[in-house]
């Protein structure tokens, strides 16, 4: 696969914060401090609040980017392969 | 949740933060941004009324978009806000506690963890680097369009595009790679965090990096050069920075025991 020349990819700079990125670092980083009744979010996978928020409303999803079921090919590769009919 | 009342933790820093750095910020429910200080530490808080950010509604507001954008940048923001003016520990989404006090006796009996922190962010800057395989990488090869009627010819294709999918995920991820040790030589500390899924990201393209540097301040620019050049010279990526963030990715008070 030889693709035509192009030129160098852009690289994005310094731009507002998208969501996602927001996301996994407010819940999936920064430090767990053991209190007396920290709240704790371990249980809650970011997965899940993913799913959850498929769930939740679709429209929302879509403002969001979250559409993945329409044209994600690498997500969802390996069902499509078995049912690969279209 | 004795009284209703909380107060939540976005952020501890070294003395010497402040609070009108602050001023500007509105803390989750708009509460009012509050400093306090204990043992030569300064944690940035606000209160909370637990019924409305206690477990189970903080868990039901979680799983609203709406509400969870609006809180996840609320916190941000603060934390944000926070590390622009000094040195900071973000503390993790939803770290909430019964009272001031607490808050105070934690700082003290903790003290040596988060000195420790902040020593290892201070003058350094947390900077995302993500890569993404670029269509030109993921393209299948062209199907054999005059054999497309037998079916032995369409299990041939079907599996020549696969094993061109899968040789281009391979070389995608083995640029990933290179391009991540070539960043992480920069830095002071790196992490290589799981790819965002596209439902996240909103882009088609599959993301085969997602790393963060925590990096010297007088560093930052020769890092940006050095992202520029990384893209010029892996066109099956594409490098996207984020940044500057703060040290989220940093912020663990002891390292993980097997490293990602």
């Amino acid at each position: 696969m030889t693709g035509p020349a192009r030129p160098p990819a852009p690289v994005g700079g310094q731009q507002p914060a998208n969501l996602g990125d927001i996301l996994e670092r407010v819940l999936d980083r920064g430090l767990v401090v053991v209190g007396d009744i920290r709240i704790n979010l371990l249980d809650i996978e970011l997965l899940t609040i993913k799913l959850r928020l498929l769930v939740a409303s679709v429209d929302t999803a879509r403002e969001l980017g979250i559409d993945w079921w329409e044209h994600d090919r690498w997500l969802t590769s390996g069902q499509a392969t078995e049912r690969d009919d279209d | 949740m004795t009284d209703g009342r909380g107060v939540w933790l976005y952020a501890v820093t070294a003395d010497g933060l402040d609070p009108h750095d602050l001023a500007d910020e509105p803390g989750i429910g708009g509460a009012p941004i509050r400093t306090l200080a204990a043992a030569g530490l300064t944690c940035v808080t606000s209160p909370v009324d637990l019924r409305e950010f206690g477990e189970d509604a903080l868990r039901r507001k979680l799983n609203d978009p709406v509400q969870l954008e609006a809180i996840a940048r609320s916190h941000h923001n603060v934390v944000a806000a926070t590390a622009r003016a000094v040195p900071a520990v973000p503390a993790r989404l939803a770290t909430v506690y019964h009272d001031a006090g607490r808050v105070a006796a934690l700082l003290a009996q903790r003290r040596a963890d988060f000195t420790a922190v902040l020593a290892r962010v201070t003058g350094r800057t947390e900077w995302g680097v993500r890569a993404y395989a670029t269509a030109q990488a993921a393209a299948p090869p062209p199907a054999a369009a005059e054999n497309t009627g037998s079916g032995t010819a369409y299990l041939l294709n079907r599996r020549a595009e696969l094993r061109a999918a899968d040789s281009a995920r391979r070389a995608s991820a083995h640029s990933a790679t290179v391009v991540h040790t070539a960043l992480s030589r920069l830095a002071a500390a790196a992490r290589s965090h799981p790819p965002q899924s596209t439902q996240l990201t909103g882009e088609a393209d599959t993301m085969v990096l997602n790393g963060a540097y925590l990096v010297d301040d007088d560093k930052a620019d020769q890092f940006a050069a050095t992202v520029a050049d990384l893209a010029a010279q892996h066109l099956t990526l594409r490098l996207h920075r984020t940044g500057p963030w703060p040290a989220y990715s940093f912020a663990a008070v002891t390292e993980p025991e097997t490293p990602t």
